[in-house]
């Protein structure tokens, strides 16, 4: 399969790419890693007429622990995130998530800031960028702005970026003590999108309550699913699984997942339920909680 | 039609070309190097017979632009013999029969080169999460993680 004519763009800068963004607005797609645009392109769903590859652009491959937060740069492959010290030290939820993403060739090109600004429901890490609390930077024409991952998804493959901004980096919060998170994903095999998957980041109290709780749930509806009543649930609570099973019930209730290959709609939302579950389970063990 | 100038060594050779923006990198390896050995399979990046190894990285090279690939380092398969003697990985597959139709075994064994170069004695699972990309569907992949397994044994 060969995707349409489009032209290649190569910029050496941020200020170059979005300039060539201002330029072809809706005629030109953001090339990173290519792993979801280049099939799409192949397959002839989408059609472009100006690639502006950034891979090349220096300066955005990084991650880092800076002012209390990790940041992970634009241009920064899912193999890194994966082989990072302080991502698989610190941050187990991400190691849990970019492992679950796709498979390790995939993953050798495929970049975080991509799989987050793609805007399809089936994506793994915003899921657990919203557990997490992250906030992107984009940057465009008229300078640099910060937007909350929860406010960031519109609807499928829509998100709050313009068409002249690029995400350049991932801020996250960093965790403090007694905190863990988890990802669980349910998939027919590797490389298949999610049946249900979720995220969970929590951080307890002195008491083994629940001080913070950052619940989300993958392929759950048109946009990542943040299940606000569950986490506002647990805020204050021990964590016992009478509690952990009822937050799961809850958060499983506001999945609108649709029926496909994968499972019905019931089957979808239970699987999401159970994954709840045992993110829950697991966070509270990382946090030091059992 | 937008046409780029690329440069790129492939085993050892460095070629220069004029590519399509859209050519694909395993059409350039196939069709205008001639190097065959490098399988298209499913052309969606899920199967892995398309992998070659782009800066010591196996990639699939049905979802890399060649114009992507410019100013890279590039292996195929047909990089791996030497002089005549095969490498380790040919040896194992070879050894453990680990192929039976042989159309994932380009991908496989550039996976498994890359694996061994990063690790020299992987785990049974580090070698089945490594070729997780890489579909097989004759030997249950019994045979290749021997192979490997094998190769591991050869290379340390």
């Amino acid at each position: 399969m060969i995707p349409g004519a489009f032209d290649y763009h190569r910029p050496d800068s941020l200020d170059e790419a979005i300039g060539l963004l201002a330029r072809h607005g809706d005629q030109a797609k953001i090339l990173s890693g290519g792993m979801s645009l280049l099939p799409l392109l192949k397959l002839r769903l989408a059609s472009v007429a100006h690639l502006v590859d950034i891979g090349r652009i220096p300066g955005l491959d990084y991650i880092k622990e800076e002012g209390g937060m990790l940041k992970i740069g634009g241009a920064t492959r899912q193999v890194a995130l994966e082989r990072s010290e302080i991502v698989r030290s610190r941050y187990p939820i991400l190691l849990d998530t970019v492992t679950l993403i796709a498979d390790p060739l995939v993953r050798n090109r495929a970049t975080v800031a991509g799989n987050v600004a793609n805007g399809d429901p089936a994506n793994d890490h915003p899921a657990s960028m919203i557990a997490l609390g992250a906030t992107v930077v984009a940057r465009g024409r008229s300078g640099e702005r910060t937007i909350p991952i929860n406010q960031f998804y519109r609807g499928v493959f829509s998100t709050a970026l313009a068409p002249d901004e690029i995400l350049t980096e991932i801020r996250i919060p960093t965790p403090p003590a007694r905190s863990g998170g988890a990802y669980f994903k349910v998939k027919r095999k590797v490389g298949d999108y999610a049946a249900a998957a979720a995220a969970v980041q929590l951080t307890l109290g002195q008491g083994g309550e629940f001080e913070r709780a950052g619940i989300a749930l993958t392929n759950a509806g048109p946009t990542p699913l943040e299940a606000s009543e569950a986490q506002r649930y647990l805020l204050g609570k021990r964590a016992e699984e009478a509690v952990i099973t009822q937050a799961a019930r809850m958060a499983a209730a506001k999945a609108s997942p649709s029926a496909d290959l994968r499972g019905s709609i019931e089957y979808k939302r239970d699987v999401a339920r159970v994954l709840v579950a045992r993110a829950l389970r697991r966070a509270v063990e990382r946090a030091g909680g059992h | 039609m937008a046409t780029h100038q690329i440069q790129v060594t492939v085993n050892g050779t460095t070629h220069r070309a004029e590519v399509e923006s859209r050519l694909l990198l395993v059409h350039f390896i196939r069709e205008m190097l001639r190097l065959t050995g490098t399988h298209i399979g499913c052309d969606t990046s899920h199967c892995g017979a398309c992998t070659v190894l782009l800066n010591d990285q196996p990639v699939k090279s049905c979802t890399v632009l060649a114009v992507q690939a410019d100013g890279s380092q590039i292996r195929t398969v047909e990089g791996l013999e030497h002089d005549g003697k095969l490498h380790p990985v040919q040896e194992g597959f070879t050894e453990k029969h680990g192929l039976q139709c042989g159309y994932c075994t380009p991908g496989m064994l550039m996976t498994s080169t890359a694996l061994l170069e990063r690790n020299r004695s992987p785990s049974e699972e580090e070698i089945r999460t490594a070729i997780s990309g890489n579909l097989c569907r004759c030997t249950g992949y019994v045979n290749i993680v021997k192979a490997v397994q094998y190769a591991a044994e050869k290379m340390r």
